[in-house]
């Protein structure tokens, strides 16, 4: 995990996913490009997505407002908010 | 099946009225309890509010033994049970005490003497091996939810079936069916059922704000609480308990008592969906309501009052009102449906108890108690809350309905206690 | 038709399938096998150091990974009981052939006992909380602790939406559950999964039920719990539990299943507050208990008893069953020797066990003791098991605060018992 990092990729994002909330089997987060699939069809719920902002939050020093990730997002769509975030905190 | 059940006792713990008058005073009245939180210093949580109860333990009657091995929780149940038994006239004495049965829901126990040992014992969590030597003597009965309903049988001496039904925030409901089964297949001629929690901990907090499932409304603590309104922003935690006495209808009468009122129907189902999640279509409470109706012998159009879950959160609220479109068709925009968490928050597993207690008062007094704090409209909660002042009605037969963590979804109907064939018994 | 719809005439109800996780095995197999073999599953603890405690014994479930267990995503938003029922409630369903999308999903219900709910997460969590602040509790504590988590978490996986319950009665809650499975079967349930789990052993966990002052101190394995000697100095705690399949004998026709066995009677009762002068209720509950399966003292072929390993509760429960079949009346056994007590998995494993030993025709030992205390006027069958095949047994489970529950198990009618794998299950009633 890249803390105090400039730019979160995907990668380290599934990374605290899988951590904070598990994943299902036949799901394989580090194969196929699962970017673009929505949370929800990855098996996250809606408890798996404020696990993942809380520990994100933690982990990368920014404020998540309450329901600005929703598990219909996917992860590519996750880490270009985060990042976004990012760049707020730093500017 | 010739065995009914008749509530023939009622006893509250409630933030804003200890004790059935004051509760019932406060319901018609449709004040609302909730308040910053006092119990423990709650600056650093997302929701700072609560319906807490203003107990003084010692006031209510309880010894300083009892306050010492209580945990809050208990000491509501015990206080709430005696009213109960009292109200009800019943000489317990000389009851056969096999006979008689306790069933208590509480969906998260003795939480703060659990919790309040662990800051202790753990110094402040800084030990995972906690600290053995500094005793607690009943640090057990804490972690052991089970208590509670012990302490109750206490109370009544009741040697029966005892249970502690932990079914999260359907607990106050289901205790009270379990109740009703006891004496419908004749294993108890009287039960003590009801539900308590005490909840108000650090732990609990912290675990409501992790879900934003309570309000954030920190400002304006007395209309947080906002039940079907276009503006609600989650529920209030609540604390308290509500025990009713429940007898076998027939020895209720020969002993002379006055039943408040009978259990129709009863009925649980689950959503088998999320812990927490709710559908839209509120399916499987719709599914609770019909069978409850069904076993009732009843039509949706006999219903004159829903007592709805109605916590307040976004999801919740539109799941029932769904749920009771779907299972009462256009009767459920004739009648009349409030929430009165609006008032007293959510006590989680006890609140069901209250709001059966709320509803068998609301039949003895033929009033609808009001849904508080609402004044703006959601277009997907259309129906009539009674918005905000009780409203007086002639009352039947009364829905009430919870839902709880863990996709339970509960529904019971009680109505006017039905004469006695007393013709026919004098014949026989 | 009665409020909660509760019919006139009760329904006949069969076990169809057991799954079990204990300190004697995951599987029932293993666990058959262990009890067989008198094979302890008590240890010394390994779930954290346990130097630092009086108690250093314990009952633990031997190579649980909850990994291979349970379905990864339900791993972290469950405490181990949890995890523990999700693989005994598969292996049950599965031992039962149940496919519950082939069964109207209103007339399935799940029903467990819960006791200590889930310790080991709630540890964790409010060591979050006291250490690093609220906002470090974490989304699953709502559900993971509560007493209802696996009830809940049953209830979706199976997808099954009928009456669901959760019963806290500390040690007889597995009694109670069946109890009120059969209750179900009465009023619309066709099946129930049925049973309880428990996991309370982490340092909070066993801290708290050092305060009851009931477990065994010391770290001898083999002389911790000897329940009905001079010796019983307590009892061992223990993690695990069973879950059932339990159904109308009109649906395990229907499916084409055999039984273990039938639940014939049932009762449950509470003991008067220590001070009352009254009696404590056992005897009077197995009474009620044999009447409820219209059966007479002399039809019970085994008693697996409560067994509290402190020697006042010994005595009680000694006087109790010689009270109702005659001193050394009935062959008395308690392999829960071999796992501890397993809080809200312990009523629910012992009545897997007795269905186990009823199919098998086999009256399971008493591993440990070796001599009864002479106040203990019971034929407790120690040293090795008995080839007898009882066809009726009676199990017996106490909780703290005098919960006494009583439930009363026959063999299926026309069973044939086999000890090979797999284990043949009796024909249907």
């Amino acid at each position: 995990m890249t803390e105090n990092a400039t730019v979160v990729t995907a990668t380290d994002l599934l990374q605290i996913l899988r951590k904070v909330a598990g994943s299902d089997e036949g799901i394989d987060l580090d194969g196929e490009d699962v970017g673009d699939v929505p949370l929800n069809e990855l098996g996250y719920d809606s408890l798996a997505v404020l696990e993942l902002a809380a520990c994100t939050e933690r982990v990368y020093a920014i404020r998540i407002p309450d329901s600005d990730l929703k598990n219909e997002m996917t992860p590519r769509e996750v880490v270009a908010y985060v990042n976004a975030r990012l760049a707020e905190a730093r500017a | 099946m010739t065995r009914r059940a008749t509530i023939t006792g009622v006893g509250v713990v409630s933030p804003g009225g200890i004790g059935r008058d004051a509760y019932w005073d406060l319901l018609s009245a449709g004040r609302t309890a909730t308040r910053q939180i006092s119990l423990f210093d709650a600056s650093g949580f997302r929701s700072r509010i609560a319906a807490e109860c203003d107990f003084d333990p010692f006031a209510r009657g309880l010894s300083s033994q009892e306050v010492r091995r209580m945990d809050r929780a208990a000491q509501f149940a015990v206080v709430a049970a005696r009213e109960a038994i009292g109200d009800s006239g019943i000489e317990l004495t000389a009851s056969d005490p096999s006979r008689v049965g306790v069933s208590i829901g509480s969906a998260v126990g003795c939480t703060m003497g659990l919790e309040n040992e662990y800051a202790v014992l753990s110094d402040g969590g800084r030990d995972w091996l906690v600290d053995h030597r500094y005793r607690v003597p009943h640090l057990y009965d804490y972690m052991a939810p089970s208590t509670i309903a012990v302490e109750v049988a206490w109370q009544a001496g009741a040697e029966g079936p005892v249970a502690l039904i932990s079914t999260g925030c359907t607990s106050g409901l289901d205790a009270i069916g379990h109740g009703v089964q006891l004496i419908e297949e004749g294993t108890a001629d009287v039960v003590l059922a009801g539900a308590a929690d005490a909840p108000l901990s650090p732990i609990t907090s912290a675990c409501f704000d992790a879900i934003k499932a309570t309000s954030p409304n920190n400002g304006d603590p007395e209309h947080a609480s906002r039940p079907f309104d276009g503006r609600r922003d989650g529920f209030v935690l609540g604390e308290g308990a509500a025990v009713v006495v429940i007898e076998e209808a027939r020895a209720a009468r020969e002993r002379g008592a006055d039943p408040y009122a009978e259990v129709l129907g009863f009925a649980g189902r689950s959503n088998a969906f999320h812990m927490t999640g709710l559908k839209p279509d509120g399916r499987e409470m719709a599914e609770a309501i019909r069978t409850a109706m069904g076993r009732a012998r009843l039509d949706p159009s006999d219903i004159d009052y829903i007592n709805a879950h109605g916590s307040g959160t976004k999801q919740n609220d539109r799941h029932e009102t769904a749920a009771f479109k779907a299972s009462l068709g256009q009767a459920a925009y004739e009648t009349p449906v409030s929430s009165i968490k609006s008032m007293i928050g959510h006590s989680l597993g006890a609140i069901g108890s209250l709001e059966v207690v709320a509803c068998v008062l609301a039949l003895r007094h033929q009033v609808v108690p009001p849904t508080a704090n609402l004044s703006v409209a959601d277009p997907e909660c259309d129906l009539d809350y009674v918005p905000n002042t009780a409203r007086e009605s002639r009352i039947r037969h009364v829905l009430s309905v919870g839902s709880g963590f863990g996709g339970f979804q509960s529904a019971i109907i009680l109505g006017q206690p039905r004469p006695e064939r007393a013709a026919a018994r004098s014949a026989a | 038709m009665s409020a909660t719809g509760i019919r006139e005439e009760r329904t006949r109800a069969v076990v169809t399938g057991i799954g079990v996780v204990a300190p004697t095995g995951v599987g029932t197999h293993q666990h058959w096998e262990s009890v067989l073999a008198g094979k302890s599953g008590l240890g010394r603890i390994t779930r954290f150091d346990p130097s630092g405690y009086p108690v250093q014994v314990a009952g633990e479930v031997p190579g649980y990974d909850a990994a291979r267990q349970v379905p990864g995503r339900l791993v972290p938003q469950s405490d181990r009981f949890t995890h523990f029922a999700i693989t005994a409630a598969a292996a049950a369903l599965a031992d039962a052939s149940v496919d519950p999308s082939a069964l109207p999903e209103y007339e399935m219900a799940v029903v467990t006992a819960s006791s200590s709910g889930g310790t080991e997460f709630g540890q964790h969590e409010m060591e979050r909380l006291y250490q690093k602040g609220p906002s470090w509790v974490g989304a699953y504590q709502s559900i993971a602790w509560f007493y209802a988590a696996s009830t809940g978490q049953l209830s979706i996986r199976h997808g099954m939406r009928g009456p669901c319950g959760v019963l806290c009665c500390e040690q007889a809650g597995g009694l109670d559950a069946l109890g009120q499975a059969w209750r179900l079967l009465r009023s619309g349930s066709r099946l129930a999964l049925v049973g309880g789990t428990d996991a309370s052993l982490c340092p909070y966990g066993l801290v708290a039920q050092m305060a009851t002052g009931c477990l065994a101190a010391g770290d001898d394995p083999a002389r911790a719990y000897l329940p009905f000697t001079t010796a019983a100095h307590g009892f061992v705690p223990g993690e695990g539990g069973a879950l059932m399949i339990v159904e109308s004998a009109e649906s395990a026709r229907q499916r084409g299943v055999g039984s273990y066995g039938e639940l014939l009677g049932y009762a449950a009762g509470l003991d008067p507050r220590p001070d009352s002068g009254r009696p404590r209720v056992l005897a009077a509950v197995i009474r009620r208990a044999l009447r409820d399966a219209g059966l007479t003292s002399d039809q019970v072929d085994v008693v697996f008893a409560d067994a509290a390993g402190v020697r006042e509760q010994d005595e009680a429960e000694a006087q109790a069953i010689a009270d109702v079949f005659g001193p050394g009346g009935v062959p008395v056994t308690a392999p829960k020797t071999l796992t501890g007590r397993l809080y809200a998995g312990g009523a629910a494993l012992d009545t897997a066990t007795a269905l186990l030993a009823l199919n098998h025709g086999i009256v399971p030992h008493t591993a440990g003791p070796d001599r009864l205390a002479a106040s203990c006027e019971i034929d407790l069958v120690m040293g090795w098991p008995r080839h007898i095949r009882p066809r009726t047994a009676l199990v017996l489970a106490r909780g703290r605060g005098g919960f006494t529950s009583a439930l009363v198990v026959a063999r299926g009618a026309s069973s044939t018992s086999s000890k090979s794998e797999p284990l043949v299950k009796g024909l249907p009633a």
